[in-house]
């Protein structure tokens, strides 16, 4: 008992008979060893007898973890939802901007280019006129808003694998993120039958087929991933579906269960190979 | 052969001698008066029992629960047992649990990381008699081992060990192998048993604390 921190239960600080305060002592607080805190809490006063402890320690648990639980499902696939978009936007505000501001810098300097990059060296120059002082400005905000999107990327990739481990494992951080934006959430997204996971992101496509104009759609967002970009276009469709069918699964099991599954993703990169070994086997048998 | 309470039965279902729990019902199970069916298929600890691991529950009165998911397993274990922690990581199932803790006064549930006992050890009490794991993380054993703080000398284990949690590509045997050897750091292993045809590629650890 030499260790003071080993001395400090759930319930210290809190009143007598009280269980005001306990979920943040329940959820940050800390012990490096157990100890018989029934005793000591009626040894402490905080509880009259071991029956009370229990009573207090029911009531404190089932409420601190009630609100952990609200505050984590809160937290996390909505604010994937806005992260997504907001990069999205910052993306495609910067481009739009540094595109108006490749057009004026190229009247005023020589070595001005197009984009973003273009946008970031112009940063560097030192205004000779109140006019250069603008247009430089407006450099800044380019790369502001292109180093804001960068951040923004940056947090899905570490938030993504959180709130849904399996479907960020088998898409990516970002692709999850932007599936689960698409569909409004991760609860929204694992109800969605996996057919419509295959066309997210395609609905003006869809919509064209619908309305009698167009073939339906192979694929929407997830075609960004190379496990439809880089299989041959007349396998895409096979690829997308078996792809679509195992990115629903994960949703379901992010959402339902929470837990990793490993063979989920094996068994997808099995179908893969096959769908992918197709190719080979065809290029193979042209040779023979 | 498992010693059981008087608080486990095995009782008459469609024909078949079964376990049962004393408890209120939480997930539409069989029930036979205040009895309700304790189903093996749907419960890894439950499978141990059913199987006739060598656990001793005559005794139990205070449990750990790690990877308590959506509680139905331990809403039979507070049906037996006095003061029950529940720790769980994820919140979608956590909901659950806390609809079967509220109507158990002496369940405890706790969202918390089963890798990281300090984050509990200050609500969760010492010297309990047994710790029950069934959480899908790499690394069972040492959670096993890690959580040994929490049990009295002669403590029991029943862990339930998930091959594919562990490496999808190698032999589940394999994996036991390793988490026998693992597990054998804190504890004397009393008996082991695949949960075929309960559970598919689980092995199941009944072991003392040190």
């Amino acid at each position: 008992m030499t260790d003071h921190t080993t001395d400090r239960g759930w319930f210290t600080g809190l009143a007598s008979g009280s269980v005001d305060g306990a979920r943040e002592a329940i959820e940050s607080g800390s012990a490096a060893e157990p100890a018989d805190w029934p005793r000591r809490a009626v040894d402490a006063g905080f509880a009259s007898d071991e029956d009370n402890y229990y009573e207090l320690l029911h009531e404190a648990t089932v409420a601190a973890t009630r609100a952990a639980v609200v505050d984590r499902e809160r937290a996390d696939d909505k604010q994937l939802l806005h992260a997504v978009r907001a990069m999205d936007d910052a993306t495609r505000t910067a481009n739009e901007l540094a595109e108006r501001l490749g057009e004026w810098a190229g009247t005023l300097f020589d070595d001005a280019g197009t984009g973003v990059d273009a946008a970031r060296q112009l940063v560097d120059h030192e205004p000779e006129s109140p006019l250069e002082a603008r247009v430089i400005s407006l450099a800044e905000r380019v790369d502001d808003l292109a180093g804001e999107a960068e951040e923004l990327r940056t947090f899905i990739e570490r938030q993504a694998p959180e709130v849904a481990p399996n479907l960020s494992e088998m898409a990516g951080p970002v692709l999850a993120a932007r599936l689960i934006a698409l569909a409004g959430g991760l609860e929204a997204l694992a109800k969605k039958p996996s057919g419509t996971v295959q066309v997210l992101g395609a609905e003006d496509a869809l919509f064209a087929h619908l309305a009698g104009r167009g073939s339906s759609p192979k694929h929407g967002i997830i075609y960004t991933h190379e496990y439809v970009s880089g299989t041959r276009p007349e396998d895409r469709g096979s690829a997308a579906r078996a792809f679509a069918g195992k990115l629903s699964i994960a949703a379901r099991v992010d959402h339902y269960s929470g837990e990793r599954r490993p063979e989920i993703h094996a068994d997808l990169e099995d179908r893969m190979s096959t769908i992918q070994a197709r190719a080979d086997d065809d290029a193979t048998g042209g040779d023979q | 052969m498992t010693d059981l309470p008087e608080s486990i039965q095995r009782r008459e279902f469609d024909g078949r001698q079964r376990l049962a729990t004393r408890g209120e019902p939480v997930y539409g199970e069989p029930t036979d008066g205040e009895w309700r069916l304790w189903d093996a298929g749907r419960s890894k600890l439950g499978a141990m029992v059913e199987t006739g691991m060598d656990v001793d529950l005559t005794a139990v009165d205070s449990v750990l629960y790690l990877g308590a998911a959506s509680g139905t397993t331990v809403s039979h274990v507070a049906d037996f047992a006095g003061p029950t922690y529940a720790v769980e990581f994820a919140p979608r199932p956590t909901r659950d649990l806390l609809d079967v803790a509220a109507e158990r006064p002496n369940l405890f549930p706790l969202l918390k990381d089963a890798r990281k006992p300090e984050t509990y050890a200050h609500v969760v009490e010492s010297d309990l008699d047994l710790l029950v794991q069934d959480v899908a993380t790499r690394g069972q054993a040492s959670v096993a081992v890690d959580n040994a703080r929490f049990l009295a000398d002669d403590g029991q284990l029943c862990l339930a060990v998930k091959a594919r949690s562990e490496d999808v590509t190698v032999d589940p045997e394999t994996v036991f192998e390793d988490v026998r050897e693992a597990v054998a750091a804190a504890y004397e292993i009393v008996d082991t048993r695949r949960l075929e045809p309960f559970h598919d590629d689980h092995l199941a650890v009944v072991a003392r604390k040190r």
